[in-house]
């Protein structure tokens, strides 16, 4: 009998304090203990991060790159979002 | 992740405790604090209030504005005030979202709010009654929430500061498509500049009135400061608001509706006569104008969507239940 498939995490990094954790990459680990141990070696050597986050991969909902058009594109038309739409004359200041 | 429990072992932390003391000098040291670090409970406390009341502001304040999506001038501005009233719906969710770091639900925040027990901007109390309304909103009224959250994204909790800078990066078009509308109107015929002159008349004093009560008799203001929740006193954010708001009401040709407004020349700062507290008072404890009615379409609004709320849920509940019951089946 195969010892069954090590479950991969994706591993999330904080590299200064106040910013938001980013995605670095995954681990294969049995447990979440063992990712985080993982983790911390793999991807933070070099002083990379003050906190790190571990979710199991197979946690992760991600769209599909298929459907990227129909999920991103309207808001291209959408000019009206952005500031730059806008004239404000230059004398009154930075708004 | 953020579970409440991991903190929660000494409420009553006294402020000599060694956790408190580091607390504290992490926060001088510019450290930011993240949801899963020991903090003080009353720390969360004032978080969980400011941050929630913060959002309770964003949702309330898309009702004043949605009250003329369907009567915009133009598809421009309509297009326009759609997409914004939509961003205030999303400042709402950031806030909401970040308060819920602390350990709040976000249905027993919702519920304050719809039980009239939680407090939200006085401004979104007014009504608007014609169009020049909404120019005044999007120049004054946004250009004041911009004052109060550029600070904000250097506080000293972590969620709540990025939600903050993202918040402000969507503020701009609000401020520019308001001062647009003003700018247009101005430029018009003289009904419409009067137009804009009387909403500008409406809107000055409740502006000024969003930064809260003066330093003098601030309740909150001192342990949020040495908390860096807060960088400003109410009264300094309300000057750099005036300072920079003045040159542009006077750009547009308009008159602020305060006599004994006059520029320093010494100081360059725009002085301000004197503000009504006692109405702020009045609104705030819900006596606005339109308070009875602001609630009135939040409560409504809510209550249309619990359908919506209990399908979602069933439908969620029935797939996981095939799933469990067929685990091989994709739910
Ligand atoms: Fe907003
Ligand atoms: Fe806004």
């Amino acid at each position: 009998m195969s010892t069954p498939a090590t479950p991969l995490w994706e591993v999330f990094i904080r590299s200064r304090s106040g910013l938001a954790h980013r995605h670095v990459g995954s681990v294969h680990a049995a447990d979440a203990t063992l990712a985080m141990q993982a983790a911390r070696d793999v991807y933070t050597r070099r002083g990379e991060g003050l906190s790190v986050w571990i979710v199991p991969s197979n946690a992760i909902i991600a769209s599909d790159p298929a459907d990227k058009e129909m999920m991103f594109e309207p808001t291209a038309s959408k000019i009206y979002r952005h500031p730059t739409f806008y004239e404000v004359p230059d004398e009154v200041g930075h708004m | 992740m953020y579970s409440q429990g991991l903190n929660q072992s000494d409420p009553s932390s006294a402020h000599t405790s060694p956790e408190a003391a580091r607390f504290q000098a992490r926060i001088d040291a510019e450290d930011k604090i993240e949801p899963n670090d020991w903090m003080p409970e009353a720390y969360r406390r004032t978080l969980i209030r400011q941050i929630s009341q913060h959002a309770h502001s964003e949702i309330v304040g898309m009702l004043p504005e949605g009250n003329w999506i369907t009567r915009a001038p133009s598809l421009r501005r309509k297009a326009a005030l759609l997409a914004k009233v939509q961003d205030e719906g999303g400042h709402g969710l950031y806030l909401y979202a970040a308060a819920e770091t602390l350990g709040a639900s976000r249905e027993e925040l919702v519920d304050q709010l719809l039980a009239g027990k939680a407090k939200y901007s006085s401004i979104f109390n007014y009504p608007t009654l014609t169009w020049a309304d909404i120019g005044a909103i999007g120049w004054l009224v946004d250009g004041a929430a911009i004052m109060n959250q550029i600070p904000l994204c250097r506080c000293s909790f972590g969620p709540y500061a990025r939600a903050m800078i993202r918040v402000c990066k969507e503020e701009s078009f609000h401020q520019r498509q308001g001062y647009e509308i003003m700018l247009t109107l101005c430029r018009g015929t003289p009904a419409q500049k009067a137009m804009a002159q009387d909403a500008l008349d409406r809107w000055w004093w409740p502006c000024l009135m969003m930064f809260g009560p003066p330093d003098s008799a601030s309740q909150h203001s001192d342990t949020s400061m040495q908390w860096k929740i807060k960088r400003f006193t109410n009264d300094g954010l309300r000057q750099k608001f005036i300072d920079a708001t003045v040159p542009q009401g006077l750009h547009l040709g308009l008159a602020f509706p305060d006599p004994d407004m006059r520029q320093n020349a010494a100081t360059g700062h725009w002085e301000h006569g004197a503000i009504d507290w006692d109405e702020f008072k009045r609104v705030v404890a819900g006596g606005g104008f339109c308070a009875a009615e602001r609630l009135e379409a939040r409560r409504k609004a809510h209550d249309a969507g619990a359908w919506v709320r209990d399908a979602a849920a069933a439908h969620a509940a029935k797939r996981a239940a095939r799933q469990a019951a067929n685990p091989r089946i994709a739910a």
